[in-house]
């Protein structure tokens, strides 16, 4: 009877006391705060593209980067969001060792990926690159490379230490498979977030 | 229900201080907002005293600002850091603190049934990342160099070279800094705005049947999120400018201090384009709520429903999505493309439309009523002229060719004081008087509030309607003094007059303040409906406990605007109230 | 339930006396307003400006002054302690009351830059005329460089590394089209009734350059060359200040620009050319 007077299918979803989208407030919480995490990175990304295409010439990348081992981080971090996707329906199953193997693969995946950027980076420090100038051409590209790779890298490192948390969390039995949901929203933006960087930095 | 209760015996820390509880972190927002605003407030004396007396001597403020006015007379850089520090405080520190961190975190778990935030954790944390960024805001004043300069936009190059202004030493970088632990404050409250609104509302609780306040809460919210995190991308990128030698905005061939910079490859537009994407929702960001909150009160003291509810909501939405698309209209004379200038004229007429439909519907929300003239009420009304008056010069700015004239003169500098000040600092006044009750179990002095209603209103009107016509006359804006320029000399006595009445206008903030701290400790004490209101608060103790609403969860069986039902035994039916009791009528 | 706010015989008085005031204001508005507050034209493109100013200020003002008498006198009428009269709008008549701002803003807001104010920017930001006179005006921290292109009708070329104190754009001597180049400081020549076409550029942070009887205003972007044009309608001498703050001296950025008649112009472009 309360009901009654709000009308159309929405009805029952939207009539409050419960959620409209059938999803707790902490996986909402996730979405949103994902969106304008990717935001961030969409700043970042248009500074980029306003700059490079103001500045008349622009390195070529195959020059200076590897493309095959950037390949291989891609790769690789792709790979740990299949495990990460693993470790998310082995925890809605109830399989907690397959749960902590998966979380464990993907933490792999994730060290392995900082490994190589931070290899990357020495790499390109030793040869001269630096915020302020690079010996490839305009400033601005290793300002915007360190800049866009570095809040990447961080938010991979950030990563990392959810996954441990949650990992433990479930070693000790206290854990959730709504956590492990979470950290597999967040693992996934960072995956996609690094394809768009790979597609417009190092391909384009 | 999202987070276990703590129990009645958590001590003062964790109950006042660190509390998790929305209400007391909502009147911390509150509280700090307030102490804000007298800093911002003393801020804009000194630069008032500075503006009508160009040059004078205050040996007593030199002493208090040995470096800013050494030997009593204020320096242009000094100058420059009041009016970039006055902006930064009152746009961020005031103004958003107190509508959304203050009255956001109040109202939005009563208004909709629940007994706290999504999260009160993160609440928690919210207000305690901001308290370290209002005092590196404030500690800016005190380093070499003194605080930021450039203007609470902060455009680079002048902000990002160290050596452009003093204030861009350390001070800017502060500034930066505090900003970022701003932003990220907002952010997690932001996020327990939006999901406590579409999450956690009782049973009955449609979107339909929330307050109007509820929507422009979360739409603020929203709009909040969504935009700061361009913002934050070019906060750092100027950090990175400022310190780390890169050149996001700094061209090649710069020339300070007799040498070129080694920079190259950058734009100060790049900035612009970046900080006013945010700026532009920013200012939608401040003025929703303080609408919401006029849109609350007139009701309550009309008795009769708010006009308009459905179109007021669509009108809100239309609001939020084109404030994200006409950020251009700040620049139309960088030397942007003048086809883009043409875009954002366009787009910025249209958010006329819907703005005018929530003026009207204001304003038809008193024909028939039953007004009654109660200190929020007077509040609310002064926010509703102010809307109207600012709203209306702001199409003088929205149109690029009348811009072109009137860019960065002091017709911004009125037109922006009606809509932040006039609109948002009333509705946020209303909010007070009107909350008040609510939050304390006290009413505020009704004799005092009017008093303070009379001071403030017509001076406030006065000041800045005097500075449309001055920048019309063309009066440049961020101007120290302005007897270097013969087309200014006529301008000069109203500098005197209007900072005479400013004087006025800020003694009368004393009364809120007596009134406020006053009414805290001696009070009339409140009932849990002083105002015969219908929204879901009301229907709570004042002030509510731990929890909100004891064992039940209320539930909902009407929209909030059911005063003077035909046939209803008050002249009031709260939203609690069932079908049976008094017919729904919408 | 208590309520504190039931109508009293002062709080009506108050409501009366508000929207005797909120009258008043919105009357003190229009009549502030219909005084002369722009400085007198003195440049083509101006009136175009001005028609928009002036169209806004009188259709505005129409809507700002109805505003209050309306707000006002709801105020009056409705604020006698009187019952309620009006409870809720039908949807209908929600729909049609929101129509009236709708098609006001839209027609007045919307129409008038559709209208009238595209084609002012248009050609504000169209070609310069053919024969209009270049000069290049370069902001700093605080003053303004003016140079002319000289008899060959080229500027030289500037290099930052060679501005000193005696040069103050860096003129590059090793180019010879910089020889003949005329060289000022915060002042501007040029001939009434010609277009001319400002090349303008800044050494070190924003600046803006603003000719307020002529109705110019255009941002100096450093790592920019932006031009714009304008023709001064009238003789006399026009200040030129800074609008966009650049430091501490924001507010002493003073030029002159003198608007000569066609042969006091080339008078004094021969004496520069010969001194």
């Amino acid at each position: 009877m309360s009901q009654a007077h709000i009308v159309g299918p929405m009805a029952p979803a939207w009539g409050g006391g419960v959620s409209p989208f059938r999803i707790g407030w902490n996986k909402l919480m996730m979405w949103i705060f994902i969106i304008g995490d990717a935001l961030l990175f969409a700043g970042f990304l248009a500074g980029y593209g306003f700059l490079r295409l103001a500045s008349g010439s622009w390195p070529d990348r195959s020059q200076v980067f590897e493309l095959s081992f950037i390949a291989l981080m891609t790769f690789t971090l792709i790979t740990s969001s299949a495990t990460m996707a693993t470790a998310v329906g082995a925890s809605q199953r109830g399989e907690r060792k397959l749960v902590l193997v998966f979380l464990g693969l993907t933490i792999l995946g994730g060290l392995a990926f900082l490994a190589m950027q931070a290899y990357e980076w020495s790499g390109l420090i030793r040869a001269g690159a630096s915020l302020a100038s690079n010996p490839w051409g305009v400033p601005l590209f290793g300002a915007t490379f360190f800049m866009i790779t570095g809040f990447h890298g961080t938010h991979v490192l950030v990563g990392v230490l959810i996954l441990a948390i949650t990992a433990a969390r479930f070693q000790t039995g206290r854990g959730r498979p709504e956590g492990v949901e979470l950290a597999g929203l967040y693992w996934h933006f960072v995956d996609l977030v690094w394809v768009f960087i790979f597609t417009l930095f190092y391909l384009v | 229900m999202a987070e276990k209760l703590e129990t009645a015996h958590a001590g003062f820390l964790r109950r006042y201080v660190f509390s998790t509880d929305h209400k007391v972190i909502g009147i911390q927002y509150l509280l700090v907002s307030m102490g804000m605003a007298v800093v911002g407030g003393l801020l804009a004396v000194l630069i008032r005293l500075q503006l009508a007396w160009p040059g004078e001597k205050w040996p007593w403020l030199g002493k208090l600002f040995p470096d800013g006015m050494a030997g009593g007379v204020m320096k242009p850089e000094f100058y420059l850091s009041l009016v970039t520090m006055h902006g930064t405080l009152m746009i961020f520190f005031v103004v958003s603190l107190a509508l959304l961190g203050g009255f956001g975190n109040f109202l939005i778990p009563l208004q909709v049934g629940a007994r706290d935030m999504a999260f009160p954790f993160l609440n928690m944390l919210s207000f305690w990342t901001l308290v370290p960024g209002c005092l590196i805001m404030l500690g800016s004043f005190l380093v070499e160099g003194g605080a930021a300069a450039a203007g609470w936009t902060a455009y680079p190059p002048l902000s990002a070279v160290r050596s452009a202004i003093p204030g861009s030493q350390w001070g800017q970088t502060l500034w930066i800094v505090a900003m970022a632990l701003f932003i990220v404050s907002f952010t997690m409250g932001g996020l327990n705005y939006v999901t406590t609104i579409l999450d956690l509302r009782t049973r009955g609780m449609s979107l339909m049947r929330m307050p109007v306040t509820l929507w422009t809460l979360f739409f603020a919210s929203a709009l909040g999120l969504v935009a700061f995190p361009p913002l934050t991308a070019a906060a750092v990128m100027l950090l990175l400018d400022r310190h780390f030698g890169t050149s996001f905005f700094l061209p090649s061939g710069l020339f300070f201090g007799n040498q070129v910079l080694p920079n190259e490859g950058g734009t100060p537009l790049l900035w612009q384009h970046l900080f006013w994407f945010l700026g532009h929702p920013e200012v939608y960001v401040l003025i929703l709520p303080a609408l919401g909150i006029v849109l609350e009160i007139l009701p309550v003291f009309a008795r009769k429903p708010v006009f308009g509810y459905r179109l007021t909501v669509y009108s809100l939405v239309a609001i939020a999505f084109l404030s994200m698309i006409v950020w251009g209209h700040h620049m139309y004379v960088s030397g942007m493309s003048p086809y883009l200038g043409e875009f954002f004229a366009i787009g910025t007429m249209a958010i006329t439309i819907p703005s005018a439909v929530i003026g009207t519907n204001m304003i038809a929300t008193l024909w028939g009523g039953s007004l009654r003239f109660t200190t929020p009420m007077l509040f609310a009304l002064a926010a509703l002229v102010f809307f109207g008056t600012g709203g209306f010069g702001g199409i003088f700015l929205g149109n690029a060719a009348s811009d072109i004239y009137l860019h960065d003169s002091y017709f911004v500098v009125g037109h922006f004081h009606f809509m932040i000040g006039g609109v948002t600092l009333m509705a946020a006044f209303a909010g007070c008087y009107y909350w008040f009750p609510k939050m304390f179990g006290r009413m505020m002095s009704e004799r005092l509030g009017k008093l303070h209603f009379w001071l403030t209103f017509p001076t406030f009107y006065a000041i800045f309607l005097l500075m449309h016509y001055m920048g019309l006359a063309g009066m440049p804006r961020r101007y120290y003094a302005f007897d270097r320029f013969e087309f200014l000399e006529a301008l000069q006595a109203p500098q005197v007059w209007i900072t005479l009445i400013a004087f006025v206008l800020s003694a009368a903030q004393l009364l809120f303040l007596i009134n406020f701290l006053g009414s805290l400790l001696r009070g009339a004490v409140a009932g849990p409906n002083p105002w015969g209101a219908t929204t879901l608060e009301w229907a709570a103790p004042s002030p509510p406990p731990h929890g909100n609403w004891g064992d039940q969860l209320p539930e909902v069986h009407r929209w909030p605007y059911d005063y003077s039902v035909p046939g209803a035994p008050t002249d009031f039916t709260p939203q609690t109230a069932g079908p049976a009791e008094v017919p729904i009528t919408f | 339930m208590q309520t504190s706010n039931a109508p009293t015989k002062q709080s009506q008085r108050e409501g009366r006396v508000l929207a005797v005031v909120v009258w008043l204001i919105g009357m003190a508005i229009v009549g502030i307003g219909s005084r002369r507050w722009l400085p007198p034209l003195a440049s083509e493109h101006g009136a175009g400006i001005d028609s928009m100013l002036n169209y806004l200020m009188i259709t505005v003002g129409a809507l700002v002054l109805s505003g209050h008498l309306v707000v006002g006198w709801f105020l009056w009428r409705f604020g006698r302690g009187q019952p309620v009269s009006f409870r809720l709008a039908s949807w209908r008549i929600e729909r049609r009351w929101s129509l009236v701002p709708v098609v006001l803003l839209a027609v007045v807001a919307e129409g008038g830059v559709l209208a009238l104010g595209l084609p002012v920017w248009a050609k504000i930001y169209g070609e310069p005329p053919a024969g209009s006179l270049t000069v290049e005006v370069t902001g700093e921290q605080f003053a303004w460089n003016v140079r002319y292109a000289g008899a060959d009708g080229k500027f030289g070329r500037t290099l930052p590394k060679r501005i000193t104190l005696d040069n103050p754009l860096g003129l590059d001597s090793s180019d010879p089209a910089s020889a003949d180049d005329i060289i000022a400081l915060n002042e501007i020549r040029v001939p009434v009734n010609r277009p001319v076409r400002i090349r303008l550029r800044s050494k070190d942070v924003l600046h803006s350059f603003y000719l307020p009887y002529l109705r110019v205003k255009q941002d100096a972007v450093p790592g920019m060359n932006i031009e714009l044009w304008f023709v001064p309608t009238r003789t006399g001498t026009f200040e030129l200040a800074c609008a966009e703050l650049c430091g501490l001296g924001h507010y002493e950025m003073r030029g002159l620009l003198f608007v000569l008649l066609e042969e006091q112009f080339q008078h004094w472009l021969k004496e520069q050319k010969n001194g």
